[in-house]
């Protein structure tokens, strides 16, 4: 019965509160599940559909990581953080990893004892404005009211871009992206601002799309990334290598279509390497040989990802941008497989 | 003789003459217009003036929902079909109707139970809500919180059965011990309880839900209005004898547990739901290792009954407070004891007198459980907030969505209001 067990645990949590930190990797793999926490919703991000399957860019990530440690792309359990939660949950070991669009930031990494492993998003604060307002840049924006939602980086960025241009501005504090959505459209505020990948998907669901743009400046950096807890290295490696194989996979032309053929050998010893027909790779994160197979099975490489939750095909339209690889112009560089 | 009769008196009048109708002016809706919409000019220019706003509202409503889409399957479709007509996309409820509902995870072929559950609390509640029924079905009542567990949570049917057991045995012992002295039948009934609870719990095979009759749910997948329901129901059905508890214990004459009261319930006031809401999902979780943490549901649900048992214990409060002195010391003067005065005697009339208070704070409980969506809880609101504006295809719908929240919450609150109307006429002894 619960109760027992609650009371059980009353009593022992102190004790067992010291003993419970053994490696994430041997307890994901004990349960056979991987806890991952998202976002409560997010356009292209992570959202359950009609048929409530979580789906998105990040919740790609944990499908990988899932697939590379126990082999099954579908052992996940999906736990929805909001941007309060988000941090005392990972904390706290309800969640093995996070993967809800963070930005990796100084404070966040130090002093609130996080390891971010990597970046699979970078991003970009931007400016969206009505087109019958006429502003063509962000400096002309003196004055205006500005929507913003609380808690998050972008406030503070937005405090430091109009105080460093000596502009006047008025804030609208906002709680979700949704409501931002609706009080910029009924004419609260004369801009709106938050992430450009935001801002670009919002603008998407408009009526009239084509009657806002999204001005040039980008004013930060938002370098979006999942994270791990401090202090166990050996998961945190497993995550970040999950993340770079899926990076790396698009380099090397390793596709969710042509890896079973790939995977029997190839000329490339990288790929080789990579697939775990070549070298130990594998053991010596603690995993099978085919882990980064299985990672890039799961939903494709990093690329086919993309294109498939926030890509120009779909209705969050994204161009690559930064985020292509570093052969193409972009900053994704997955360090090498050897 | 008859003939002379008719013939000599030129008319009589054998009736009444049938009364004409009033005059137009003085009947009728006419009269009605004139006495209620119109009396004078002021009137006159208030009701046109009103008229024109119903008129402005019922524009812009009636359309807009006259020509809801109810068949796309996004809001771009819904777009297109409306061609730039004002209309409402009300597809979002007809595709989104299980997730408004159930929450995105529950198990669809599972539907039926949250269902029936909803079906068999309406008989159970039925007798606790209409004393007119019989007494009997109160049985079913008992019995209805751990089938309803089955039903919806699943898994093994022995959880419940021992829970039913546990308290089964205390009020077993309570019965029998409690007669000579209450404490001994109090404290021995909660150890009677623990001891099946512990005993039982231990009993039950592990990994006895994997292959149950009903596939275990566990709480994370519960979400929608059943969630809504499922916290108001459970909250206020328990807060009710705990706020009652508290109440009495506040004049208590002992001052262990009368400050004990005190102090729980003006701690808990003073604190707002959304803290304490916080506390149980997110502090709770650094107490306890990670792998033994408390049901978040459970969870969630302590914090709720704690904060509105303390706001009704003070609504009791009131109640006790307005009953004269006189009713106490008749109670003492008949010879009844502490537990019999209460029961028969103080708290029919406190409660009574306390009925407006009560539904109040019930009412404002239900609403407060939508306040579980912060926390990441899919319930009604967290699933319009959450997933369903963050699709793809619905971002963007507002209207449609939160009203058809309002209008479920509506109907619920509305219900509990003319309840409580109707038992407090049914109730009404004064003398007015």
């Amino acid at each position: 019965m619960k109760k027992s067990v609650f009371l059980g645990a009353m009593a022992f949590a102190g004790l067992a509160a010291g003993a419970a930190s053994a490696g994430t990797l041997d307890d994901v793999k004990a349960r056979g599940k991987l806890n991952c926490g998202v976002t409560t919703g997010l356009v292209g991000f992570a959202a359950p559909n009609a048929s409530g399957e979580w789906e998105g860019f990040d919740v790609a990530v944990c499908r990988a990581v899932a697939a590379a440690v126990l082999g099954d792309s579908t052992a996940v359990e999906f736990v929805p953080t909001t941007g309060k939660t988000r941090f005392t949950a990972l904390a706290s070991g309800e969640i093995d990893m996070l993967a809800r669009n963070t930005t990796w930031t100084f404070s966040r990494d130090v002093d609130l004892k996080f390891e971010f492993v990597g970046i699979n998003y970078y991003d970009g604060q931007g400016f969206m404005v009505p087109k019958e307002l006429g502003v063509s840049s962000a400096k002309e924006l003196d004055g205006a009211t500005v929507c913003i939602q609380t808690g998050t980086t972008t406030e503070l960025n937005l405090a430091d871009f109009f105080r460093s241009n000596n502009i006047s501005y008025e804030p609208v504090p906002i709680e979700t992206n949704a409501e931002a959505q609706q009080q910029y459209l009924a004419g609260s505020c004369d801009v709106y601002t938050t992430d450009a990948s935001g801002l670009a998907a919002t603008r998407a669901t408009f009526d009239d799309p084509s009657g806002h743009a999204i001005l040039p400046e980008i004013i930060s950096k938002e370098p979006l990334g999942p994270l791990v807890r401090h202090g166990d290295h050996e998961w945190g490696d497993v995550v970040r290598w999950t993340l770079n194989a899926m990076i790396a996979a698009e380099e090397l032309g390793v596709t969710s279509a042509n890896i079973g053929e790939m995977s029997a050998g190839t000329d490339n010893p990288e790929i080789n390497r990579l697939l775990g027909t070549e070298g130990t790779l594998g053991e010596m994160l603690g995993l099978s040989a085919d882990w980064a197979k299985n990672a890039v099975a799961a939903n494709g490489n990093y690329g086919e990802v993309f294109a498939k939750t926030i890509g120009e095909d779909t209705p969050v339209g994204l161009a690559r941008g930064l985020n292509a690889q570093w052969t193409e112009g972009g900053l994704l560089y997955a360090p090498p497989f050897r | 003789m008859t003939d002379q009769t008719t013939n000599s008196i030129a008319f009589v009048a054998d009736g009444t003459i049938p009364p004409s109708p009033p005059p137009a002016g003085e009947t009728g809706p006419i009269k009605w217009l004139r006495e209620n919409l119109f009396s004078n000019a002021v009137n006159s220019v208030l009701t046109i003036l009103a008229l024109l706003a119903i008129y402005m509202i019922l524009a812009r409503i009636l359309p807009w929902v006259l020509n809801g889409v109810w068949t796309t399957s996004s809001l771009a479709e819904c777009r297109e079909v409306l061609q730039g007509k004002v209309g409402a996309c009300f597809s979002v409820l007809t595709e989104r109707w299980n997730q408004l509902l159930y929450g995105f995870k529950y198990p669809v072929d599972q539907y039926w139970r949250p269902n029936l559950a909803l079906v068999l609390l309406l008989v159970a509640i039925a007798p606790v809500l209409f004393f007119d029924l019989p007494r009997k079905l109160l049985a079913f009542t008992a019995v209805y919180p751990f089938l309803a567990f089955w039903l919806i949570w699943g898994g093994t049917i022995l959880a419940p059965i021992v829970a039913l057991l546990g308290f089964a045995a205390g009020a077993f012992v309570f019965q029998t011990y409690g007669k000579s002295s209450f404490a001994i039948g109090f404290f021995g009934a909660i150890a009677a309880a623990f001891a099946v609870w512990i005993i039982g719990g231990a009993l039950i095979p592990e990994g006895a839900s994997d292959n149950a009759m009903l596939q275990a749910v566990p709480s994370r997948d519960l979400g929608g209005f059943m969630l809504n329901l499922m916290l108001g129901v459970t909250c206020v059905s328990l807060s009710l004898p705990l706020g009652i508890a508290l109440a009495l214990g506040r004049q208590s004459d002992m001052p262990l547990i009368k400050w004990i009261c005190v102090i729980f319930i003006e701690f808990v006031r003073g604190v707002p739901l959304i803290t304490l809401l916080f506390v149980a999902s997110v502090m709770l979780a650094y107490f306890f290792p990670p792998e033994s943490t408390v049901d978040l549901f459970l969870r969630v649900v302590i914090m709720i009954t704690m904060f509105s048992a303390a706001y009704i214990a003070e609504v009791i409060r009131g109640g006790l407070a307005a009953l004269p002195k006189g009713q106490y010391e008749a109670a003492d003067s008949l010879g009844l004891d502490y537990p019999q005065a209460m029961r028969l005697i103080i708290l029919p009339q406190a409660l009574k007198i306390s009925i407006p208070g009560i539904v109040n704070v019930a009412v404002g409980l239900f609403k407060d459980t939508t306040l579980v969506s912060v926390i990441s809880m899919f319930d009604l609101v967290g699933m319009i907030r959450g997933p369903i504006l963050a699709s793809t295809e619905w971002n963007g719908v507002y209207w449609e969505l939160l009203g058809f929240a309002a209008l479920l919450f509506f109907v619920v609150c509305y219900g509990i209001s003319q309840y409580s109307q109707w038992l407090e006429r049914r109730l009404a002894t004064d003398h007015r």
